[in-house]
């Protein structure tokens, strides 16, 4: 489980998140969501750890992320994993060796170990017969499958996915959200997904922390967000004729 | 990190002896024969043809100008490659695993550069054979009299401030272009601005510790 009590960011003059705390359960897929400057990436980053926070206290597992010893921190890095928007995958190296890099840095396995074990997740993300492939020779989809297969490859206890479908079509962004979730069952990750597609939400929204100016307006389920009279989450979530129309369905079923 | 240091030499030093090479083999040929025309005076010794591209190309021509030329081809390709895993977020994704960035990225990169004065004995070597190449070739001089220069008046000291300089100049060139990627913020657009601030930035620094460095070790 993370939590986040009170995360204050800034950059300059710029106020980036005001006071946001939320709770990231584990097994669970947890969707912060927001408009674009909302301050999703930048809370991301800072439950990461890759930005410092001016103020709040952010805890793995009931420890202080800002408490934790040099050791610790790397151990933690360890356990965690991360798809970036654009994938982040090393150009320089095949699929496989993207995979099998965090192993090869980290770990101590023999060659064969790794790449026995680099060959389970690429299957576990069906991603067979693309294993010498460079990342330039693969479709946006295939990447965010390489990507996801880099974060999963070393067991992480959290995966962090950083807005996972964007660029891609309906279609592979749904198997993609899928993938995530079946992962986060599968293995009990604690997830914590940023977000601003619609479909995401409606699909695998377990837990939904919408964020508004850097503050949090509103917390639910993909249930919840439908019979929500939260004015900003409507505005947000429902601003295309098609999703009031899925809200006014599922509200007429319920009735 | 054996692999990622021998990746590096073959990047920044093997793969640049080509372009050092034909320059300076060219570059000492011109020096030779600018010398050669601008002898008027009958009684000036024809050695001096050798003594003068050798003293040229050891002293600057083969530390310095090749720097330059360096921090172009060099410079530009760390920073424009850091500056790439910057914005396409790779150097993110390295934090994130636990791995030390500076490590990975830099640390093999200012090892491979402790090189570079390879490539500048080279360059220094190819210089002179220029040089004695364009004048016996283009009847300035013969073979003996241009040998002749080469030896007259050697000073040993000077090899070793123009490796001083070299190996000052390695440092600039490995730690100046990965500053200006590492830090890079923005997009495609600004990888291009500050490979062209890290060309900018290298050259200016090598040109003031030429200047610092001769001035110490010179006079």
């Amino acid at each position: 489980m993370i939590e986040a009590k009170q995360i204050h960011k800034s950059f300059g003059k710029t106020t980036v998140l005001k006071g946001v705390s939320a709770t990231f359960d584990q097994g669970k897929t947890n969707l912060i969501i927001g408009q674009s400057g909302s301050g999703k990436t930048v809370f991301l980053k800072c439950l990461l750890g890759l930005f410092d926070i001016d103020k709040g206290e952010i805890l793995y597992n009931q420890k202080g992320l800002h408490e934790m010893s040099p050791q610790e921190r790397i151990q933690l890095r360890q356990d965690v994993g991360m798809v970036f928007q654009g994938s982040a995958l090393f150009d320089s190296m095949t699929v496989e060796e993207n995979i099998m890099f965090p192993m090869q840095m980290l770990t101590n396995k023999s060659v064969e170990e790794i790449r026995e074990r680099a060959h389970v997740v690429i299957k576990r993300v069906n991603l067979i017969d693309a294993d010498t492939k460079m990342p330039s020779e693969i479709s946006g989809g295939m990447q965010k499958r390489v990507a996801i297969a880099r974060a999963i490859v070393m067991n992480p206890k959290y995966l962090f996915c950083d807005e996972p479908n964007s660029g891609l079509d309906p279609k592979t962004a749904i198997l993609i959200d899928n993938l995530i979730q079946e992962i986060t069952e599968e293995y009990q990750i604690t997830t914590v997904i940023n977000t601003h597609d619609m479909n995401s939400v409606m699909e695998i929204g377990e837990k939904i922390i919408f964020l508004e100016n850097g503050q949090k307006a509103w917390e639910g389920n993909k249930e919840e967000i439908f019979t929500t009279d939260n004015q900003s989450v409507g505005n947000f979530v429902y601003s295309s004729e098609l999703f009031k129309k899925v809200r006014v369905a599922y509200l007429n079923k319920q009735v | 990190m054996k692999n990622l240091i021998l990746t590096e030499i073959e990047t920044l030093i093997v793969g640049s002896l080509g372009i050092v090479s034909f320059i300076s083999f060219f570059v000492g040929g011109v020096v030779a024969i600018q010398t050669a025309l601008n002898m008027e005076n009958p009684l000036l010794p024809r050695n001096l043809m050798g003594f003068a591209t050798r003293q040229s190309v050891i002293l600057e021509f083969a530390p310095t100008f090749i720097s330059v030329i360096m921090a172009g081809k060099v410079g530009s390709y760390i920073t424009s490659s850091i500056g790439t895993m910057r914005v396409t977020e790779q150097i993110d994704a390295l934090e994130v695993m636990g791995i030390n960035t500076y490590n990975y990225l830099i640390f093999p990169k200012i090892i491979a550069l402790l090189f570079y004065p390879f490539v500048i004995t080279i360059a220094m070597f190819l210089g002179i054979f220029g040089g004695y190449t364009a004048c016996v070739y283009g009847g300035f001089s013969s073979s003996a009299e241009f040998i002749e220069g080469i030896q007259l008046d050697f000073i040993p000291f000077h090899v070793t401030y123009s490796f001083v300089k070299t190996f000052l100049f390695a440092l600039l060139l490995a730690t100046i272009p990965s500053y200006h990627g590492f830090y890079l913020r923005g997009g495609a657009l600004d990888v291009g601005k500050a490979s062209t601030t890290s060309f900018v930035w290298t050259s200016v620094t090598i040109i003031i510790v030429n200047y610092i460095v001769t001035q110490i070790l010179l006079t």
